[in-house]
């Protein structure tokens, strides 16, 4: 069972329907107790950093992300990709769920589109078992105007946008981070996904 | 590198896709779903539904479309048509769209563009313009179909929407849509040199090279299709493999 977290922010359904389509079974929710029982956790979002933050934080949820997150497999995807490093400056200043070191900045370059939205080819830096089963030529949908900032030993695959824009990062453990939104890349994010409902099996 | 995106776009009225398909392997030619399933398995980068009902229960019926859509396409479903207020975006996004397409009420009410980007984000807000020569260089925006000139200079208004909170532009040149004589290369050419939000380039498409063309001569980051695919007189499939060869880079 994996707990997709409902905190109010973004277009969740995209990701359940993905993971219904794929047949692994998923419940949105923003319950504690369930989020502890479940195999493995998803915290989608679209929106901005701090409002984010605000809401997770109304919804008493940070503590348990933080420990669950420790124990099971945990994929933020976008936006809450972005919420688990350390800090977002994203209008202001704000503290992250601090799961992985580095930071959230705006992407800039000059005469650059922003935002960098559409597919992106996906560039292999380490290995990771989100990406088993994809060939050299994989590309992914973003759509994003702020970039994770750390270091290239937690990035397992980035794309060219102005310079090195992670997009799946890892802590080597059970934290994995998607910038690009999966349940939108087709038949590569589908795969990304059943990869991740296949760590606990 | 960021690829550039082929949408085609369906006209949907009453639940039903308007302009007849001939798709092979789809049972119901007007049914939006397996049009959208067919444009998936071509390689679409998105799909774009256009309501183009006038009744209330029309409207239900479209975003039923949208919500089965949504089951069964993994790509980014952008939906236009009859959006007037923040709970008309709100309703479209939870039925599983991931972007609407604003356009006459984002002339009449601008507000519309900024409050729904504070509330939905910036990403899934897109604004649609149908605009207008008037002189060299010079173009106005048209609201209700291409039907009422409001006298407002295209590039001003661009500039408007970008500072509103505007995510992406789905630019329609009134002057080539139907044409199939390729798109309007100075039109968006200006627009895509005025803001430094993604457009997508509509009106016009009618032969293979008018999509690399598009994209070797403008800053245009998608081109948009509506009948050149509905009729498969081309493939989103065919006209990838041909951007590729000039060197565009597709997905």
């Amino acid at each position: 069972m994996i707990a997709i977290i409902d905190y109010g922010a973004g277009n969740i359904f995209s990701v359940k329907n993905a993971l219904d389509y794929l047949g692994l079974e998923s419940q949105l929710t923003s319950d504690k107790d369930f989020i502890k029982s479940a195999d493995e956790i998803i915290l989608p979002g679209v929106g901005a950093f701090p409002s984010a933050m605000k809401m997770l934080e109304n919804s008493g949820l940070i503590d348990t992300i933080k420990s669950e997150s420790q124990k099971k497999p945990f994929l933020g995807i976008c936006l809450g990709m972005q919420l688990i490093f350390e800090k977002g400056y994203e209008f202001e200043e704000c503290d992250g769920l601090g799961l992985i070191k580095g930071d959230v900045r705006k992407i800039e370059s000059e005469n650059l589109i922003i935002p960098h939205m559409g597919w992106n080819k996906l560039e292999f830096l380490n290995s990771c078992r989100l990406l088993d089963g994809l060939g050299d030529n994989e590309y992914v949908y973003f759509v994003h105007s702020y970039k994770a900032v750390c270091s290239d030993s937690d990035i397992s695959a980035y794309c060219e946008y102005g310079g090195k824009v992670p997009a799946l990062v890892h802590d080597g453990k059970y934290v994995y981070g998607a910038q690009f939104h999966p349940e939108k890349s087709g038949k590569t994010g589908l795969k990304i996904l059943e990869n991740f409902g296949g760590l606990v099996k | 590198m960021l690829a550039k995106r082929i949408i085609p776009c369906l006209d949907v009225r009453n639940g039903k896709v308007v302009k007849g398909v001939n798709f092979e392997g789809i049972k119901d030619v007007g049914d939006p779903v397996e049009c959208a399933e067919e444009y998936n398995r071509q390689g679409a980068d998105e799909i774009v539904f256009y309501d183009i009902t006038a009744s209330y229960e029309g409207r239900g019926v479209f975003l039923d479309v949208v919500r089965e859509t949504a089951k069964k396409v993994f790509v980014p479903l952008t939906v236009g048509g009859g959006i007037k207020t923040v709970d008309d975006i709100r309703e479209t996004l939870r039925a599983g769209a991931d972007k609407v397409s604003v356009n006459s009420q984002a002339v009449k009410n601008p507000s519309l563009i900024k409050e729904g980007a504070d509330i939905f984000g910036s990403q899934c807000i897109c604004v649609g313009i149908d605009a207008k020569k008037i002189a060299e260089n010079k173009w106005t925006v048209y609201i209700n179909g291409g039907r009422v000139d409001m006298g407002i200079d295209l590039i001003d208004w661009v500039k408007q929407i970008e500072q509103l909170g505007a995510g992406e532009i789905c630019l329609n040149s009134i002057d080539a849509d139907g044409t199939k004589n390729g798109f309007d290369i100075p039109m968006l050419k200006a627009v895509c040199d005025s803001c430094s939000i993604p457009v997508i380039a509509s009106g016009g498409a009618g032969k293979i090279n008018d999509f690399s063309e598009v994209f070797e001569k403008t800053g245009a980051t998608a081109a948009l299709a509506a009948s050149l695919f509905h009729f498969r007189e081309l493939t989103v499939q065919e006209v990838k493999q041909y951007c590729r060869n000039k060197g565009v880079v597709v997905r």
